[in-house]
């Protein structure tokens, strides 16, 4: 039987830019759903998110995917999570007057502020949206893909560039952690599914990970 | 390591057709949205941008239709304009797969939508569409006013203030649009630009009079934009986006190649 890539809904946004991009880099079968059972049976979990962190995690409660989530990444099947999804695997975020997080990394998400300058002093917008480079550190999730190569972002709020499971660094205006990796869980603040070339690499080399480093 | 300026080109569509044609030599149908969508995105186009001026409402599903082939094929963002009424629109553009949702006059009809769409869909996904024209007279301070129904309607709002108080209300981001100087070719309003860049945190896309490439380096280190759009200079194949970026890339401008 063919393997399945669940990715879960919660109701934060639309998930079909990441299913299409998935039925372009593999033949697996691939469900965005809801259902507990469902995500807990596919080989692959993966873990989006948009909006305000506030917002998301309420929802990520109510439905005890916070658990849920926790018993995927527990049971060695690769899981990715993607933008808010990858925030809200932190411990805690300043966004929505500070919310509690999944705590599967641990980490604060900060806000980029509103005096954010670039390196000759220029003032940098907040959202931090477009295409970014990111300096990658090996893994097999960026097999294929140059380095340096730039992804799309957009984001107002950053996990700080901590620790050894940073995977992906990125520059604006601050330094921030743009991959997490531990095992067999990876995440990303950009958009693989709006990133092109080298984003259809990501979700391509996701979906045929083994969880290993 | 730098955010790289983006280059956007834009699609009129009516009733899932492209208008103002678009000139690919070895385009199957150049009136195709998807066709033309699935081109720029093979050319390296940062975004696109597709602005329905569908008329009818009844012909809005051929529009939510086109937009879901659209985001089967392509995976760069894709924002949606034009007829955004409601959180109702904005929930069925997302779901058919855009990224973003351009709203323009119904903003200024009602500005407390542009809030409600923000806390209901995040400010990532809501662009605020400006149509701005010069209001000032030869040897006044510049000041340029807010216009609907292609710049025909004065609305007495004042551009720079209403960019700034769109941003407050949850804008993600700012589409200017010159109504002065779209469709001539003379290159984007500088002056409106950098007023509306400097006065906003958020990004802003200049839009309106793009007829050559030092047009666009123009908007980005004069105007202080964050994105330029542009329609026919790439739709009529005078400049292609690889040769757009190159451009940008030997002035000192950061790009995606």
């Amino acid at each position: 039987m063919a393997e399945t890539v669940a990715v879960i809904d919660y109701g934060m946004g639309n998930l079909h830019s990441v299913a299409s991009a998935l039925g372009k880099v593999c033949d697996q079968r691939v469900t965005v759903t809801s259902d507990p059972a469902e995500v807990a049976a596919a080989e692959r979990v993966i873990f989006p998110g948009v909006g305000a962190i506030g917002d998301c995690m309420g929802e990520i409660r109510r439905l005890g995917f916070d658990k849920l989530l926790r018993e995927q990444v527990a049971s060695g099947k690769p899981v990715l999570g993607i933008c808010v999804g990858m925030q809200a695997l932190l411990t805690h975020s300043q966004e929505s007057g500070g919310t509690d997080c999944i705590d599967l990394f641990p980490g604060e998400v900060r806000f980029f502020g509103h005096e954010l300058t670039g390196s000759n002093g220029e003032p940098l917008k907040v959202p931090h949206m477009g295409w970014n480079q990111v300096e990658q550190t090996e893994h097999p999730l960026w097999a294929g893909i140059d380095q340096l190569s730039r992804f799309y972002f957009v984001h107002s709020f950053y996990v700080e560039d901590t620790g050894a499971e940073v995977m992906g660094r990125c520059d604006y205006g601050v330094r921030f952690a743009a991959a997490l990796g531990r095992d067999n869980l990876f995440a990303v603040q950009f958009h693989p599914e709006k990133s092109h070339t080298a984003g259809l690499q990501l979700l391509h080399n996701f979906v045929r990970w083994n969880g290993q480093r | 390591m730098a955010l790289a300026k983006r280059i956007i080109p834009c699609l009129d569509v009516d009733n899932g057709r492209v208008v103002k044609g678009v000139q690919f030599v070895d385009i199957r149908d150049a009136g195709d949205p998807v066709e033309i969508a699935k081109r720029y995105n093979e050319a390296g186009a940062d975004e696109i941008t597709f602005l329905d001026i569908t008329a009818s409402h009844q012909q809005r599903d051929t529009t939510v239709h086109t937009v879901e082939r659209i985001a089967a094929e392509v995976f760069i963002p894709l924002t949606v304009g034009g007829g955004i009424r409601s959180n109702d629109d904005i929930r069925r553009m997302l779901n058919a797969g855009a990224d973003k949702v351009g709203i323009n006059s119904a903003a200024v009809h009602n500005p407390d939508f542009v809030k409600a769409a923000s806390d209901r869909f995040g400010a990532q996904c809501i662009v605020v569409a400006i149509d701005a024209k010069q209001v000032s007279g030869e040897g006044e301070p510049l000041r340029w006013e807010i216009f609907t129904h292609g710049g025909r309607n004065p609305t007495g709002i004042d551009a720079v203030e209403w960019a700034a108080r769109m941003s407050d209300y949850g804008a993600g981001e700012i589409l200017l649009t010159s109504m002065d100087r779209d469709g001539t070719k003379n290159g984007f309003d500088l002056a409106l630009t950098r007023a509306i860049s400097d006065a906003v945190p958020v990004p802003v896309i200049a839009s309106g009079g793009v007829g050559n490439l030092q047009h666009l380096a123009d908007g980005i280190t004069q105007g202080r934009a964050d994105a330029v759009l542009a329609a026919s200079i790439f739709h009529f194949g005078e400049y292609t986006v690889p040769e757009a970026k190159a451009y940008l890339r030997e002035q000192g401008i950061e790009v995606r190649l």
